[in-house]
């Protein structure tokens, strides 16, 4: 029980994706600036990666080496068709808002990683956990992004007024540069910084 | 009609720069931006395959996955967009192995000097991101071309300017836990801070 506690948690602060791991930025950056779509995006890349984890640890043996990555990809696009198509259905503008994101799951670096790391190796079981732990350790950092870009950008979380604007006679000035491009980059490399100073451990040697 | 493809190519190169307005390819510009020789390398291939499969992908999109594209064959009631991810992905696999075997072929000289990063364009999230907004703006055979070209040139600016930049920067003294990958984090912030002033620009 404690291996698996282990494949679960330690992705999230250890060895996250994000920050330790250099994987799967390209969407961290870009779907962040609300808490809604950062939700959406975690979840979709969770369920992609549990699954092509497990089905890719099931085949393991029976995939020759000289095309492994062919094999990983279909699977993988296909399983993201799946949640792109889902969220199509169900929630139609947030797709919208996701706009090519979704699609990108696809060349999203931690499920190659994970996949060429981790399921090619282990038993589907604590692949499936291991999936499940990094897509916790992606969501994390999104939802952390997310809630900060929204709040301070617009003064909302989740759409939901929570400092009331000045241009509505309240108090709060939104800081605009929140919501624009580059905001992201430099939180998350302030939320780097945190982290390892919390964890020393992970300080790279130059 | 030369002045929409030029604004066009303007557009993608600096207004909607790839990796800095779009944050697309974003893993390989932080991990092969250590040095201006490398990224010069990787900027090349990412503009020439970026160059070949937007409009290769264009050519298949109008003509065979989109609602009612197969009326040539006879389907006018087929809609097989939903195939666009897997065909697009299978596309950008097999050109980058064509490209990588004629290149080997032909001229050994860039094949060398590009070794490793060929194969890695594949997981390259700018080239599948060029594809698919292809695919949501709509654009046309020619417009594709010019797009390709101009995001691929994009994204190289990009890398090479962020090299450029890193290789100073081990002369300064930076805090132990931001060392590495967190300052380059803030400084690709910085470059969109800067890239931004050409958002203004109407053309």
């Amino acid at each position: 029980m404690n291996k698996f506690k282990k494949l679960l948690l330690d992705p999230i602060f250890n060895n996250n994706p994000i920050t330790a791991q250099i994987l799967g930025i390209c969407s961290a950056l870009a779907v962040t600036s609300k808490l809604e779509t950062s939700i959406v995006m975690s979840l979709a890349v969770t369920f992609v990666l549990a699954f092509s984890s497990f089905s890719i640890s099931l085949i393991r043996e029976h995939i020759p080496s000289s095309i492994r990555i062919l094999i990983e990809m279909t699977i993988i696009a296909s399983l993201v068709i799946i949640a792109d198509q889902v969220i199509k259905a169900f929630a139609y503008d947030v797709s919208k808002q996701l706009s090519v994101y979704v699609g990108l799951i696809i060349t999203n670096c931690i499920l190659m990683g994970r996949a060429e790391a981790f399921a090619l190796k282990e038993p589907p079981v604590k692949s499936f956990m291991d999936g499940i732990g990094n897509g916790l350790g992606y969501s994390f950092v999104l939802l952390v992004v997310g809630f900060t870009r929204e709040l301070i950008g617009s003064g909302k979380v989740l759409g939901f007024t929570v400092l009331s604007p000045a241009t509505e006679g309240g108090w709060y000035v939104p800081n605009g540069l929140f919501l624009l491009a580059p905001s992201a980059f430099i939180l998350i490399g302030l939320l780097i910084w945190a982290i390892r100073t919390w964890k020393p451990e992970q300080v790279e040697e130059e | 009609m030369f002045e929409h493809y030029l604004s066009l190519f303007i557009k993608s190169i600096f207004i909607e720069n790839m990796a800095l307005a779009f944050f697309l390819g974003m893993c390989t510009f932080l991990a092969v931006s250590k040095r201006v020789e490398t990224a010069t390398g990787l900027g090349i291939a990412v503009v020439v395959v970026q160059a070949i499969t937007v409009p290769v992908n264009n050519l298949i999109y109008n003509h065979v996955l989109r609602e009612g594209a197969l009326a040539w064959a006879g389907l006018p009631d087929v809609n097989l967009t939903f195939l666009g991810l897997i065909t697009y992905i299978g596309v950008i696999a097999a050109m980058v192995q064509i490209l990588e075997m004629t290149l080997d072929k032909y001229v050994p000289a860039l094949y060398n000097s590009l070794g490793i990063f060929l194969p890695l364009i594949t997981v390259n999230c700018a080239i599948l991101g060029g594809s698919l907004f292809m695919v949501e703006r709509n654009y046309t055979f020619a417009e594709s071309a010019v797009f390709g070209l101009g995001s691929g040139a994009g994204f190289a600016l990009a890398i090479i300017g962020l090299a450029g930049i890193r290789e100073k920067m081990k002369y300064s003294n930076v805090p132990a836990g931001l060392r590495g990958l967190g300052i380059t984090f803030i400084t690709a912030g910085l470059m969109a801070i800067a890239f931004m002033a050409f958002s203004g620009i109407q053309l």
